[in-house]
C-alpha cells in the first residue's frame, strides 16, 4: 500500500533520515521504532507531505505523490497524528473530530454525528462539549487518534499515541488500535513503549539515526543484535550475551 | 442546533431593529444609526477574515475605499444606475482582496506580518487615491444630489436606515451560513492550528483565500453605502485608517468571531464616541482614546467581547431558576 523509496531529509549538514525504503502492506500493523531522534517523526512527515524529502520517493498504491501537499494526501487516504497533539485548543471535542470528518461529508450536521460514533469508538464520549484545551494528556492522544479517523483514512500514521499514558490507559488502547486494523485500516505506527509495538505489529522496521538497520518479525527484531546495540550502546549485545551465558 | 433556531434570533434583531424609524423621528438619530450601520457592516466583512478565520487585518479600509470609489466614480464618470455600481463595487473590492490575500497568503505571511501587509496596501491606496486625476485628487468626489429611489437617494433618511439594516441582515445570515458550513470549520481550524488542518485535508490557501474574498467584499459593500449616504469621497475617507479600525476594533468589543458581535460593536462604540463626543465637546482625536480604552478594557475583562459578557452574565441570572437547562451548542441533534 505504501512504498518509501531511498527518502533521505537533510537539516542542514544534519541527515535526519539517511536513505530509507520500506514497504508497508495492506490491513497489517507496521511497527516503527528507534532511540530518540532517530528520525522516525521526520520520515512520518515526509511520508504525510509536511516535509520535502532532499531525495527520494513516496509512493501510495503505486501513485507516487512525494509532490502533493498534505491535504491532497489525505484526501487519498493517509491520516497521521502528531507526537506534539496539536488540537484546535479554542474548539471542543465534538468540533475538534467534526473537522475530520467533513473530509468525507460536507454536511454540518453529518460531520457532528460522525465526530459524537468516533468519539464513542475512542473513549471520548464523556468529553464531546468540552473545549479541547481542557483534556488531559490521555484525552488529547485520544483526540488525535480521533481526529485522523475521522477522516475515513486508508493508511493511518500513528506517532507515538502511547506515550505519556499511564500503564492501565495503555492496556485501553491496545483494543482500540487493534479494532483499527480489524476493520480494515492500515497502521504504521512509531511507539516507545515496547510491549505494545511488540504485542500489535505484525512487520517492525527499526531505524537509529535516520539509517535502517533491521526489520523482520517482532520476535527477530527483539533479538536482533544491532537493534540491540543501538537502543542500549556500543557493546551492550554482547554483554547481554554474556550475561545470559552466565545465567545459563 | 435545528435552522430555525440558528437563524431565529437574526429575524428577531433585525425585525426589532426595522420598527426604529417608525418610532424614532430625530435626523440627528437616524443619521448616528445610519452611520453605525455602515459601520457595522465593515465590522461584519472583518470578522469573517479575523473572527472566524485568525487572519488580523489592518488595512480593510483598502476593501471599503475601492467599494466606495467604485460605486462613486462609475456613477460620477459613466453615469451608471448607482444600484448597480454599489454592486460592482462589491465586486471590485472583492477581487482586491482576492488579489492581496494572494499575494500575502501565497508567501506564507501570518499575524503581524500579514497585519502590516495590509496596513501597507491600505496606505498605499490612500496615496494613489490622493494623487490620481480620475478620483478627484485631493478635492474628492461628490455624487450629485438627485432624490430617486432608483437613484439610491431617498426622500427620508429612514429608509436608507432599512437599506442598510438590509445589508447587516445580509451580513448576519452571510455569517450565520458560514458558521454552519464546511468551509466555516475549515475557517476556523486554520484559526486555530493550520498543521493539523492540513493533516485533516484542509488546504489553508484556500480557505484563507475564500475568506478574505468574502470579508473584503462585505467590506466594499460598507462603502458603496457610504458613497451612496455621505455622497462625498476623499482619498482619507475612503482609505483612510479610521475605517481600519472601527472595522477591527468593533469586532472585538462586540465579541471576535461571532454573528452578533461587530453589530453590538458598533453600536457600543458608536454610542460611546456620540456620548464622549457630546460631554468632552469636540476635543480632537477623542474618539480615538475612547477607542484605546475600550479595546483595553475588552482585552483584560472580556476577551469574548460584549456579547461574550452577556452571555455569561445572563447564564449566572438564569442559573438559580433554571438549573440544567442549558443546551450544548451542537447537542442534541439525531444522529
Ligand atoms: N525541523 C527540523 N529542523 C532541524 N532539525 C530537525 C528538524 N526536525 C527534526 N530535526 C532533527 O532530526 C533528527 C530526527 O528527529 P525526529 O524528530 O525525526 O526523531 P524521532 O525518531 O522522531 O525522535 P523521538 O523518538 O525523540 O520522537 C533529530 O536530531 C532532530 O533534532
Ligand atoms: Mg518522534
Amino acid at each position: 500500500m505504501l512504498r518509501v523509496e531511498h527518502v533521505t531529509r537533510r537539516f542542514g549538514g544534519l541527515v535526519a533520515v539517511n536513505d530509507v525504503s520500506l514497504t508497508v502492506a495492506p490491513g497489517r500493523i507496521t511497527g516503527l521504532i528507534g532511540p530518540n531522534g532517530a528520525g522516525k517523526t521526520t520520515l512520518f512527515a515526509v511520508i504525510a507531505g509536511f516535509v520535502a524529502p532532499s531525495a527520494g520517493r513516496v509512493l501510495l498504491d503505486d501513485i507516487d505523490v512525494t509532490a502533493e501537499p498534505p491535504h491532497r494526501r489525505a484526501v487519498r487516504g493517509i491520516a497521521r497524528t502528531f507526537q506534539v497533539v496539536q488540537p484546535f485548543a479554542g474548539l471542543t471535542v465534538r468540533e475538534n473530530i467534526a473537522v475530520g470528518a467533513h473530509l468525507r461529508h460536507r454536511a454540518r450536521a453529518e460531520a457532528l454525528c460522525r465526530a459524537e460514533a468516533i468519539a464513542a469508538e475512542v473513549g471520548l464520549s464523556a468529553a464531546l462539549d468540552e473545549p479541547a484545551a481542557g483534556l488531559t494528556v490521555a484525552g488529547r492522544k485520544r483526540l488525535e487518534l480521533a481526529r485522523a479517523l475521522a477522516t475515513e483514512p486508508r493508511l493511518l500514521l500513528l506517532d507515538e499515541v502511547l506515550a505519556g499514558l499511564n500503564p492501565s490507559e495503555i492496556r485501553d488502547m491496545i483494543p482500540v488500535v487493534r479494532g483499527l486494523r480489524d476493520r480494515g485500516i492500515t497502521i504504521l505506527m512509531v511507539e516507545h513503549v515496547m510491549q505494545a509495538v511488540m504485542a500489535l505489529s505484525e512487520h517492525i522496521y527499526v531505524l537509529a539515526e535516520g539509517r535502517l538497520i533491521a526489520e523482520g518479525a517482532p520476535e527477530t527484531v527483539a533479538r536482533d543484535a544491532r537493534v540491540i546495540e543501538a537502543y542500549l550502546g556500543h557493546g551492550a549485545a554482547a554483554r547481554l550475551d554474556r550475561a545470559r551465558a552466565g545465567h545459563g | 442546533m435545528s435552522r430555525v433556531a440558528a437563524y431565529l434570533p437574526i429575524a428577531a434583531v433585525v425585525a426589532l431593529a426595522a420598527v426604529v424609524p417608525l418610532v424614532v423621528t430625530s435626523n440627528t438619530v437616524i443619521n448616528f444609526l445610519v452611520f453605525t450601520l455602515i459601520v457595522a457592516v465593515a465590522a461584519q466583512g472583518w470578522n469573517l477574515l479575523g473572527g472566524y478565520g485568525g487572519q488580523y487585518s489592518f488595512g480593510h479600509a483598502a476593501f471599503f475605499g475601492t467599494g466606495a470609489y467604485v460605486t462613486a466614480l462609475l456613477q460620477t464618470q459613466a453615469g451608471w444606475n448607482p444600484w448597480a455600481t454599489v454592486l460592482l463595487g462589491i465586486l471590485a473590492g472583492a477581487a482586491v482582496g482576492a488579489v492581496i490575500g494572494f499575494l500575502s497568503f501565497r508567501s506564507g505571511l501570518r499575524g503581524s506580518y500579514f497585519a502590516l501587509i495590509t496596513l501597507a496596501f491600505a496606505e498605499v491606496f490612500r496615496i494613489l487615491a490622493n494623487a490620481a486625476g480620475i478620483t478627484g485628487g485631493a478635492a474628492g468626489v461628490l455624487i450629485r444630489l438627485d432624490v430617486r429611489p432608483e437613484n439610491f437617494q431617498f426622500a427620508s433618511r429612514g429608509t436608507f436606515f432599512w437599506v442598510g439594516l438590509a445589508v447587516v441582515a445580509i451580513g448576519l445570515v452571510l455569517t450565520r451560513a458560514i458558521e454552519r458550513s464546511r468551509f466555516g470549520a475549515h475557517l476556523v481550524a486554520v484559526r486555530e492550528n493550520e498543521d493539523a488542518a492540513r493533516a485533516l485535508g484542509v488546504d489553508p490557501l484556500r480557505v484563507k483565500l475564500l475568506a478574505i474574498t468574502l470579508s473584503a467584499g462585505l467590506t466594499a459593500a460598507s462603502g458603496g453605502l457610504y458613497a451612496q449616504y455621505f455622497l462625498f469621497l476623499d482619498a482619507g475617507i475612503a482609505y483612510g485608517a479610521w475605517i481600519s479600525v472601527e472595522a477591527l476594533v468593533a469586532p472585538i468589543i462586540g465579541g471576535i468571531g461571532t454573528v452578533f458581535g461587530p453589530l453590538v460593536g458598533a453600536v457600543v462604540l458608536q454610542g460611546l464616541g456620540h456620548l464622549t463626543g457630546h460631554l468632552a465637546g469636540e476635543i480632537p482625536g477623542i474618539s480615538l482614546v475612547v477607542f484605546g480604552a475600550l479595546l483595553i478594557l475588552a482585552v483584560a475583562f472580556a476577551p469574548d467581547g460584549a456579547t461574550g459578557m452577556a452571555g455569561r452574565l445572563w447564564r449566572r441570572w438564569r442559573r438559580p431558576a433554571t438549573p440544567t437547562t442549558t443546551p450544548t451548542a451542537t447537542g442534541g441533534e439525531r444522529c
